[in-house]
């Protein structure tokens, strides 16, 4: 893999219109990808769920070229109908389409000024690997006390051309005081086997509302991994959902830096993963204020051969007394294949704090079905009743109406 | 330290082997295969145990040491330890009482410890004070009379080694960790209980009855066997302080539980924590082990842990037999600059079996309590369930309490519930109590109590009782 590495990142660099400066950085997180390698088992994160054995089984031979200069058609049948929206449109890690119709443009500056400081003693080689290929990243600045007037859908696409391919994406977002954003990712993949590698940086100024909502529906062979790093100010709130259903394999990680008073982190979570799907959410909140609060729920459905992780740490510094964190997984197993694992962690160092979790897995209720079933509902149905029953409580956690009915529509829950 | 320094000045004449005075028995400094065959030799061994000791020392060698753990202590120079010492000879203890540390008999006063067991606490020479050997004897006469083999690990290999042969080393091999592997090749001594077919044992096992047991040292290696239909209740430690010139504790325990058999085995740990300063105290690195092997077992460990510096122990089970049950009550106490790494391992194999993990962590001053617990449900557990709580009490904010659970569930019959909370004392219960005439100090014992109450009611009757004030007086000197 290193000499195939070498070679592709070569090309990219000739090819591309990069400052010598980005050049030498790309060159240090590509020494240190290369050191590193992909991460295994071995590596306390990645303890459930092996990507590098994934990658291996999955795709086998990953290639890191990808050719930015090649022209990529939208397809608007992709675009969610019926919602108004703005939209950014990446086709195989590039941004096609930058689109705030329905926002006052002076309020909203995008720039090419990313955030690097955070990443560069980064333990995690995914993000050195995103750093050392990311082509053009894109910061997205909100303006002091402006509140999108509507949400901004990011549509992740990969069209035909690309195969086997490493494929990386990189934005940044920064809410200035007093102002709200509320993002969805939508992911609407057409071709399989490829490996994508998002990360986001979200600074969150005071008083600063973000809502971030990751839809993976559609069924896809690609592998995904996302990151985002949250830095939170004081009295700032950040919201994020995660749909984890779609593609073969998917770890979200969420880190939260709760810096400010008053601030608040929210992540609500479901996985419903099918046959050989492999899915993980980690997140890592750090309480490092008083008076800040995390709530998490993270809920699972596992159908005949999928496997499942809720790696959750709760991270409470001994400056930040009156903390309130709270983590609940839940997991329902509905066949003797699928397996989940949960690994709910709680860091404190401050004395005056509330701080629990709670973990619980296992099989649909009989009771419950028998129940259903007495009163005139097939076993199928009933069963569904009760899926549904248990995951709409996540959504309805969702604190924007119209996201939530969107989102309920899309997959197809009804109250 | 003085002995060390004569111990070392006494190798310096040592010229020509293994000194054989009975008197002075000690292996030279340092881990190598001869030292190994001298442990074997003068324990007479017979071949089969020392082979035992060489393959797990051969693993040894491979083995780096493990550095995960939350507490971090110095790195331990293992070629600079000494790895048998015969007991110390009477002459070299204290006389009596009073040429003790004033501190130690104060806390023996108030844990209301009769002064002949504080004499025995101490060695001093206990057949002046207090006649030990005729107490030791006659609950002796009475086990055998049942057919319980309740002796030294030396005596067994001797006397019943076809047992030992069978079952040492099954639930902990000589292919494990660091740690327990080190003691597999160097034990020195420890407690072996047999119970037999459809015995229950009439009392509660301590090590206290079995003479010569304080002087185990460090790589203690128990085995407990209790065969079909037995029942036997183990206890270990006590709740006086103890002191010990040995910085490192490697021990082994091992348990095995045939079908219907149940094994009780609980612990009352409070070695040396160092002074308020965090220097000085214990390394308790101890590997606990239980096997639910046959049907319908029950293990269940039960532990009070306030003392040593570090402490660094996760007691298992396995629970393999059909319906066999394992359960884990512990309280972990941390004062000053202590740090516990404590928890406990249920793995599931076996149809229908049920676990209860209750975890309760106390951490005060300037100390560090983790639970790391690992729940692990096999594919072929069917309708196996377990329940997880812990809980943890933070006094001040320079102290920590953190909670590693791992949860694997691989079957779909099995339910799994995990809770844990951390919180401090309320100001509430503290006025309260305090409003009725107790001190800051009498209110925070009563409250703590009322919080591991759970876990102390698992505790044998006499031993809860002082167990209880140990967890008053561990956090002496944190309110106020």
């Amino acid at each position: 893999m290193t000499e195939q590495i070498q070679i592709d990142f070569d090309k990219i660099i000739k090819s591309a219109d990069i400052s010598d400066k980005d050049i030498e950085a790309k060159k240090k997180y590509l020494k240190k990808f290369i050191e590193k390698g992909f991460p295994n088992r071995k590596q306390e994160n990645w303890k459930f769920i092996d990507i590098n054995q994934i990658i291996k089984k999955n795709i086998g031979d990953l290639s890191f070229f990808n050719d930015y200069s090649l022209p990529n058609k939208i397809d608007p049948s992709i675009f969610v109908d019926g919602f108004e929206h703005n939209k950014i449109v990446f086709i195989n890690g590039i941004i096609e389409k930058i689109d705030f119709n329905y926002e006052d443009k002076n309020k909203i500056k995008i720039s090419n000024e990313i955030e690097k400081k955070f990443l560069f003693d980064s333990e995690n080689s995914l993000i050195d690997l995103n750093n050392a290929f990311t082509n053009k990243t894109f910061k997205v600045l909100i303006k002091e006390n402006y509140s999108l007037k509507k949400p901004l859908i990011i549509y992740h696409t990969i069209n035909e051309k690309i195969k086997s391919k490493s494929i990386n994406l990189r934005l940044d977002f920064e809410l200035e005081q007093n102002s709200s954003l509320r993002l969805i990712d939508f992911f609407a993949d057409n071709v399989n086997k490829n490996f994508i590698n998002i990360l986001y940086n979200f600074n969150l100024k005071k008083d600063s509302i973000l809502k971030n909502y990751k839809i993976d529906k559609f069924k896809n062979d690609n592998l995904k991994y996302s990151f985002n790093n949250i830095e939170q100010e004081t009295n700032s709130v950040s919201e994020t959902f995660i749909l984890s259903a779609g593609s073969n394999y998917f770890k979200n990680e969420v880190n939260c830096n709760l810096k400010g008073k008053y601030s608040s982190a929210f992540v609500n979570s479901i996985f419903s993963l099918q046959e050989n799907q492999q899915h993980e959410i980690r997140t890592t909140v750090n309480h490092l204020a008083e008076n800040t609060k995390s709530y998490q729920l993270i809920k699972s459905v596992l159908g005949k051969l999928s496997k499942a992780a809720y790696q959750g740490k709760i991270f409470v510094n001994s400056k930040a007394q009156k903390t309130d964190g709270y983590q609940l997984s839940k997991a329902i197993l509905l066949d003797e294949t699928s397996e989940f694992n949960a690994k709910p962690e709680l860091e404190i160092y401050a004395d005056d704090v509330k701080c629990s979790h709670g973990s619980a897995s296992g099989s649909l209720n009989e009771n419950s079905i028998f129940y259903l079933m007495s009163r005139g509902l097939n076993y199928q149905q009933s069963k569904e009743l009760l899926i549904n029953g248990f995951l709409l409580d996540v959504v309805e956690k969702i604190t924007d109406s119209e996201v939530k009915n969107l989102i309920k529509n899309m997959i197809g829950l009804k109250e | 330290m003085d002995t060390r320094e004569k111990d070392i000045e006494k190798l310096k004449d040592y010229k020509y082997g293994f000194t054989t005075d009975i008197e002075n028995i000690k292996a030279p400094k340092g881990l190598n295969e001869d030292v190994i065959k001298f442990i074997s030799n003068i324990k007479k061994e017979p071949e089969w145990m020392l082979n035992f000791r060489l393959k797990a020392f051969e693993r040894f060698k491979q083995l780096k040491e493990p550095n995960w753990q939350k507490p971090k202590y110095p790195k331990i120079d293992y070629q600079d330890l000494y790895y048998y010492s015969a007991p110390k000879s009477m002459k070299d203890k204290p006389k009596s009482l009073d040429e003790l540390d004033p501190k130690l008999l104060e806390t023996y006063k108030k844990l209301g410890i009769p002064l002949q067991e504080q004499a025995r606490l101490n060695g001093i020479a206990v057949d002046a004070v207090f006649d030990s050997v005729s107490v030791a004897t006659t609950f002796k006469g009475e086990l055998t009379k049942q057919g319980i083999i309740f002796c030294s690990m030396s005596e067994a290999i001797q006397k019943h080694p076809e047992l030992v042969k069978k079952y040492l080393g099954t639930v902990i091999p000589t292919t494990d960790h660091f740690f327990a592997t080190l003691n597999s090749a160097v034990f020195t001594d420890g407690s072996f209980v047999y119970i037999p077919k459809g015995v229950r044992c009439p009392m509660e096992l301590s090590t206290y009855f079995r003479i010569n047991a304080s002087e185990t040292g460090q790589f203690e290696r128990t085995l407990i066997i209790a065969d079909k239909g037995s029942y036997v209740s183990y206890l270990e430690g006590c709740t006086a302080p103890m002191r010990d010139e040995n910085q490192l504790h490697a021990a082994n325990v091992e348990l095995i539980a045939l079908d219907d058999a149940e094994i009780k085995y609980s612990t009352v740990q409070n070695w040396y924590p160092g002074d308020e300063n965090g220097k000085g105290g214990i390394y308790n690195f101890v590997t606990k082990r239980g096997l639910c092997k046959g049907k319908n077992s029950k293990i269940s460990w039960t532990q009070v842990e306030t003392g040593s510096a570090i402490t660094w122990k996760y007691p298992s089970c396995i629970l393999k037999g059909d319906n066999s049950i394992g359960e884990f009550y512990s309280i972990a106490i941390t004062n000053n600059h202590q740090k516990a790494d404590t928890g406990t391992k249920m793995i599931h194999l076996g149809k229908n079996t049920k676990s209860k993990i209750i975890s309760k962590g106390i951490s005060a001053g300037f100390s560090d309590m983790t639970y790391r617990g690992l729940v692990d449900i096999n594919s072929k557990a069917k309708n196996s369930s377990n329940y997880t709580q812990c809980d943890s009490l933070l006094m001040g904010n320079k102290c920590g309490a953190h909670t590693v659970p791992y949860i694997k569930n691989k079957n779909f019959d099995s339910n799994i519930a995990h809770e844990a909370t951390t919180s401090k004392i309320s100001e509430e219960q503290l006025h309260y109590c305090q409003q009725r005439g107790l001190n800051a100090e009498e209110a925070v014992g009563l409250i703590v109590n009322g919080f591991c109450k759970e876990v102390l009611q698992q505790l044998p009757m006499e031993f809860a009782v002082e167990a209880q004030k140990l967890v008053g007086i561990s956090l002496e000197g944190s309110v106020g």
